[in-house]
């Protein structure tokens, strides 16, 4: 059967006039997001933590640099998954491009001890060490603080006490950010995710259960007409969430966003996904009560561990591990990559990895998606 | 030329065996009834037909085609109301003969097929507000967009109210006008009796009984009875002094008539009795009798309303 555009016109005519109709769906689609982006907005507008992860570059060779990281290294815990206060450093190789290793692993804070540190040090000449930060990071005002304190400390104990080693604070991508920039790509994923999740997983078991598929299957309408007429009808909510988040970013939280065309790729291949693994869901339980169960337990690990409204780098290594598997992470981080850092290496890796997975789930679910019984 | 062949057809669910070797035909033009309680085997067979499940033996070809493995091509040419027709919430019935044209490429004028069924009234009323009987007309309304020359209807009347059951059957009736087979399952007699050229009565997966209702009533009815108001002396009376069949519930003795002669001996015996009767009817066996006869007491409750 041939793959018709007039019938998935049709199909998404009537799945889109239900959507507008129903107040759910209208809901979920037009003022969910706005309530997201004003509740979080809020909520994150200030608060912090106090255990920091920090990336230590010593470009330096001296003894001063040593000494300068011990003093750090005093103030640190354990990097254990536990530990609650004081800066976990992770030293990085002087031969790396520091911003963009930062930027690789979504990190926010990180020192860079620079060349000639000690001999300037020692010859009282002034030198600083930069510290980089993320604005929107509830970590990076606890690690200025903690550096600005072994500076001072270090002047003091320096060889005649003068004040020559200071601080160069600069931000990860080099312009000024706030935490809503860095919520909103989490947010968007959240909305990529919740939306087509949800209503398919609901779909796919109710259609079967009051024989709607049954029906459909009696006329020349394909499952993969369906399917791909759900997809089109949640990039398009998709691509509304994100302007509407957007637009309220940038004119609630003066929010500061490069409108770069990475966005499209993960706009699409978001939903792409989310649509195919609610099918799937749907179709391999039993009943709706089931699969609203098998769709949750999919569905809320990855709405609140796949760095939605917390950095990933904040979170706990174990549960960090735990992210890495989950698809949102890569669609969110992609996100973040190409709308806050401009990176678009590991955007494009993140995108190329969502597409290889979002073909093998969408192939799964028409394979498992049935109209008719045997 | 039949539209509809069925032979030996087989269907097991594990251990239950839903339909257990069925045949039948149906001519082109004919309106064809499946008749039976619930669980009989009407709807795995209708399903089988239309394409919707695969047989486990037999043969069936609906105009000409395998439904299972032919279903696109016999969809175009086929309409479908299943058991407990349901739709999608939102659309309205002139939305949703809109969707279905589009479907089948269809050009249909949305308003004419509303008439078609009776349903102008309700032409903006959203699926989910719409009563039952509105619902199956629109379900009608969906099974003619792509004109077709077999139509099957899955229990399309079953918990409606006695009027929007009639404003069905008009449908209906208009349908066989127009020359199209239909083929209905239905566990009402009425609407069997009603609708159908020929009907079969299907019990435990099995075709007991098959022909015009005429047919079914004078080969499996027991003929003609007496009915008569009397109370339970008469029908002592009768059982003591002839050799008639009687029996008695309720205040009417009823006796079997074999032959004239069982008439004649009847009323006889009756006036002899010297017993207080009254309400004397003769009467033949109805599809009902027949039917409960066929299907035992289990289809009385659903078999009969």
């Amino acid at each position: 059967m041939a793959f018709s555009g007039r019938r998935m016109l049709a199909e998404l005519k009537v799945h889109a006039r239900g959507n507008i109709r129903s107040r759910e769906g209208f809901f979920f689609t037009l003022i969910f997001p706005i309530i997201l982006i004003l509740l979080f907005g809020a909520i994150f507008a200030g608060g912090g933590v106090s255990q920091a992860t920090v990336y230590v570059q010593n470009l330096d060779a001296g003894p001063a640099s040593v000494s300068f990281i011990q003093a750090l290294n005093a103030t640190s815990s354990d990097c254990s998954p536990s530990a609650t206060t004081g800066l976990c450093l992770r030293p990085v190789p002087a031969d790396q491009n520091f911003s963009q290793y930062l930027s690789s692993r979504s990190a926010a804070d990180g020192i860079i001890i620079p060349q000639g540190f000690s001999s300037a040090f020692q010859a009282d000449q002034k030198v600083n060490v930069t510290v980089f930060q993320n604005p929107s990071s509830t970590t990076s005002q606890v690690v200025y603080g903690i550096v600005s304190e072994v500076v001072n400390g270090f002047n003091q104990y320096g060889a005649t006490g003068v004040h020559s080693v200071g601080i160069e604070p600069r931000t990860v991508v080099g312009s000024e950010y706030k935490y809503i920039d860095f919520l909103i790509p989490g947010l968007v994923g959240f909305s990529a995710l919740t939306s087509p999740m949800f209503a398919l997983v609901n779909i796919s078991s109710t259609y079967r259960r009051d024989k709607v598929f049954k029906l459909l299957s009696l006329t020349p309408l394909t499952k993969t007409e369906w399917l791909v007429s759900k997809i089109i009808w949640y990039v398009g909510t998709t691509v509304l969430s994100f302007i509407l988040m957007t637009v309220v970013g940038i004119y609630v939280f003066g929010a500061h966003i490069a409108f770069t065309w990475g966005i499209g790729i993960f706009l699409v291949v978001g939903p792409f996904f989310f649509v195919s693994l609610g099918m799937l869901v749907g179709t391999v339980s039993n009943s709706p009560e089931s699969a609203a169960v098998v769709g949750n337990l999919v569905t809320f690990p990855m709405m609140f561990l796949s760095g939605t409204f917390f950095p990933v780098s904040s979170m706990p290594v174990y549960l960090q591990h735990i992210a890495h598997v989950l698809p949102l992470y890569y669609m969110i981080d992609g996100l973040n990559n190409v709308m806050i850092y401009e990176n678009y290496g590991p955007g494009l890796f993140d995108a190329g990895l969502l597409i290889v997975i979002s073909i093998v789930v969408f192939a799964l679910a028409v394979r498992f998606f049935r109209w008719r019984e045997d | 030329m039949s539209a509809i062949e069925v032979a030996g057809l087989e269907k097991s669910y594990g251990q239950l065996r839903a339909v257990g070797g069925v045949s039948f035909s149906v001519r082109k033009g004919e309106v064809f009834s499946l008749l039976g309680p619930n669980g009989a085997g009407k709807t795995t067979t209708i399903e089988i037909l239309e394409g919707l499940r695969r047989q486990d033996g037999g043969t069936a070809r609906v105009l000409g085609l395998d439904p299972w493995h032919k279903g696109y091509e016999l969809h175009e040419r086929i309409g479908v109301i299943p058991q407990g027709f349901k739709f999608l919430d939102y659309p309205t019935p002139r939305e949703a003969i809109a969707y279905y044209a589009a479907l089948f490429n269809r050009r249909v004028e949305p308003d004419e097929m509303l008439r078609r069924v009776i349903l102008e009234d309700a032409a903006n009323v959203w699926f989910q507000n719409l009563s039952g009987g509105q619902k199956q007309k629109l379900g009608m309304a969906l099974s003619l967009v792509n004109d077709p020359e077999v139509v099957f209807l899955d229990e399309p009347t079953t918990g409606l109210d006695p009027q929007a059951r009639r404003a069905v059957w008009e449908v209906i009736r208009k349908l066989k006008n127009e020359g199209r087979t239909v083929m209905l399952t239905t566990h009402y007699l009425e609407e069997a009796e009603e609708l159908a050229d020929r009907v079969a009565i299907m019990n435990h997966g099995k075709i007991v009984a098959m022909g015009t209702t005429g047919e079914i009533e004078s080969k499996f009815g027991s003929g003609q009875k007496m009915m008569v108001k009397a109370k339970d002396d008469l029908l002592t009376y009768l059982r003591e002094n002839t050799k008639l069949q009687v029996e008695g519930e309720a205040g009417t003795v009823t006796i079997r008539l074999r032959d004239k002669d069982d008439a004649l001996v009847a009323l006889g015996a009756i006036e002899e009795s010297g017993t207080d009767w009254g309400d004397l009817n003769v009467k033949r066996d109805s599809l009902e009798d027949v039917f409960l006869r066929l299907v035992g007491e289990e289809g009385r409750e659903e078999g009969t309303e």
